[in-house]
């Protein structure tokens, strides 16, 4: 009957938002009773499988088959499903990323499961099972009542702390029987930046807009980022115009993220733009617009020339 | 090729939301809804395929009488043909469930949406129809080309993106930028009220998720300004006031 929480992967370590999704789902076992069990799927060392336990869950269950290296949501479903019948589960929990949200859909589907996501609180239970998420893409909340037998949680990134100890959990080794058909999409390439802090798993982001003037001036935006230790990210029409990647758009159409800090320079704050962002803990605007609507949703605010700007916040955080 | 778009009608991205009856309702006053903007795009690129390759478009909506506007723009667009399922589309693997039933008749090559809908972001329903239907599911989709029975597919992954390759049939969630924006015309809007849109009743499971109230974010304390000559002052205050850095 143990909560199975799914814990995700980045180069052979798990990922921050998974660590938050395995102190979640210990609470839930705590709250429920139960037992708190992690299951990881690819290659790790048996230290890092372990080490899931210094966020409240006894058990690891680690499936490493080769066909598995590479990240296929349909895949994991078929693991992480054969994983809550070994376990009974009820309750599995996840943060949500691109794999988690490829893999949890397929989930839900296989196990007629009542899915919320964008979960920012334990769930309630003094009558049923009621969580709260973030909805119209941060511009609200929803109490959620999950009727189902069985329930699927995707944790908002950020939104829940988790506390460690010294506890180790146990590790078996998972070999559930895979679907043929799981792995009937083959990829033929794949590109992915490297080295630099991946955006929806970063805690400081330094985002830029039209202000910048053209993809030559990134040079200043990503100085900061990179004495920040910050992502980078960008407004809708800096990627439509390719002066940056589609990863790095943010807002309505764009990625959510909920950061510890964003700082957004030259970006007008459209509503659009703010429902992707406005979950941020703490906002900074640096506009030459006193009058541009960021600065009503921001915490701190510079009306001030981007390209003066910049270059005294990056040698200011260099002499920290 | 047969293509079945999938579409949620949605409050405009612009909409300040707001609820009623005791924080139980989206208050509708004044909003204008529209397509939901990711299938919009899922739309567009079937009306692009069906000029190349001559593919049907049907569009199919889980909504109320309401959500009809938003049908007849699709078919002003350039969809053959609409069903609409009559039922609130508020949980996931309901919604699934009804897309899945339809398809199981009519047999579509290429079920496309929008990787998810912007009011209750749950990303989840093309995996679950695909997982029904038995269908591979790939989302968030940039670009996709047929070519016989091959989908060539460009899919967002974190910090980048991924060649695929897979046979149809698929079922695919969207984003830009796998296609233009299509606004329609004039005749488009006229041949619109003349092309068939089939009203069903919903089958299947209840729901599996009930929203109970709504709640609006608690407002942000105001705006601390700091002079642009005095930028420096903000790393201070970010490490020692909002303990960020
Ligand atoms: C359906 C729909 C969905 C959308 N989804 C998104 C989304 O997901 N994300 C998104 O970002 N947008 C989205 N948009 C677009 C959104 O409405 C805005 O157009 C967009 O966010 C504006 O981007 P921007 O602020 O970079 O550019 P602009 O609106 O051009 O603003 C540039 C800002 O830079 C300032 N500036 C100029 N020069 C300087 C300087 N030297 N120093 C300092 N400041 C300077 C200006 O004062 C201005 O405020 C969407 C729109 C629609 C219709």
């Amino acid at each position: 009957m143990s909560v199975l929480i799914f814990a995700e992967l980045d180069e052979g370590k798990i990922k921050k938002s998974s660590q938050e999704a395995l102190f979640y789902g210990a609470k839930v076992a705590e709250q429920t009773g139960t037992s708190a069990t992690a299951i990881i799927i690819g290659q790790a060392d048996d230290s890092e499988l372990a080490s899931a336990g210094r966020f409240g869950v006894t058990k690891v269950l680690h499936a490493s088959n080769a066909q598995l290296n590479e990240p296929n949501g349909m895949a994991y479903a078929t693991v992480v499903a054969a994983a809550v019948q070994q376990e009974g589960s009820k309750v599995i929990v996840l943060a949500k990323s691109s794999l988690a949200d490829a893999m949890t859909a397929r989930l839900a589907g296989k196990l007629k499961a009542g899915l919320a996501a964008n979960v920012v609180e334990l769930p309630d239970l003094s009558n049923g099972f009621r969580v709260k998420s973030s909805i119209y893409t941060g511009k609200a909340f929803a109490y959620n009542d999950l009727k189902a037998d069985i329930k699927i949680l995707a944790i908002k990134k950020n939104t829940i702390t988790p506390e460690e100890t010294d506890s180790t959990a146990s590790v078996d080794s998972f070999s559930p029987t895979l679907n043929d058909a799981d792995f009937v999409i083959s990829v033929k390439s794949s590109e992915k930046a490297s080295g630099d802090v991946l955006l929806p798993e970063a805690d400081l982001v330094v985002s830029a807009g039209r202000g910048l003037k053209g993809p030559e001036n990134w040079g200043i935006v990503e100085d900061l980022a990179h004495a920040l230790h910050a992502a980078t990210a960008c407004s809708k029409p800096v990627s439509d115009l390719d002066w940056r990647p589609h990863s790095e758009h943010v807002g309505q159409t764009g990625l959510k993220i909920s950061p510890n800090l964003y700082i957004a320079c030259g970006i007008s704050g459209a509503i659009q733009h703010l429902a992707g962002v406005n979950s941020s803990k703490v906002i900074v605007v640096i506009n030459k617009d006193s009058e541009a609507p960021f600065f009503k949703s921001a915490d701190y605010g510079i009306v001030g020339d981007v390209f003066d700007v910049l270059p005294r916040l990056t040698k200011a955080v260099k002499a920290l | 090729m047969k293509i079945l778009v999938c579409v949620t009608s949605v409050p405009d991205t612009t909409t300040k939301i707001a609820f009623t009856d005791n924080n139980t309702k989206l208050n509708k006053a004044g909003v204008t809804f529209i397509t939901g903007p990711y299938d919009d795009y899922a739309l567009a690129r079937a009306v692009e395929l069906k000029e190349k390759t001559g593919a049907s478009i049907t569009v199919i909506n889980v909504g109320e009488a309401d959500s009809e506007p938003v049908i007849r723009k699709c078919l002003a667009i350039g969809a053959d043909d609409a069903i609409r399922v009559n039922a609130e589309p508020t949980d996931a693997y309901f919604v699934a469930e009804q897309i899945a039933a339809i398809a199981k008749e009519n047999s579509y090559d290429l079920i496309l949406m929008g990787r998810e809908s912007i009011d209750y972001n749950g990303g989840q329903v093309h995996g679950i129809v695909g997982e029904m239907l038995g269908f591979p599911s790939i989302s968030p989709v940039m670009q996709l080309d047929i070519d016989g029975d091959t989908a060539k597919i460009t899919r967002e992954i974190e910090g980048g993106k991924e060649q695929l390759e897979a046979k149809l049939p698929l079922v695919l969630g969207c984003q830009e930028p796998i296609a233009e924006w299509k606004i329609p015309n004039m005749r488009g809007i006229m041949t619109a009220r003349t092309k068939p849109l089939k009203i069903v009743e919903p089958t299947g499971t209840d729901k599996l998720t009930t929203v109970a109230n709504y709640e609006l974010p608690a407002p942000r304390s105001a705006v601390k300004m700091i002079k642009a000559d005095e930028a420096e002052t903000l790393i201070q205050l970010l490490r020692t006031e909002a303990k960020v850095i």
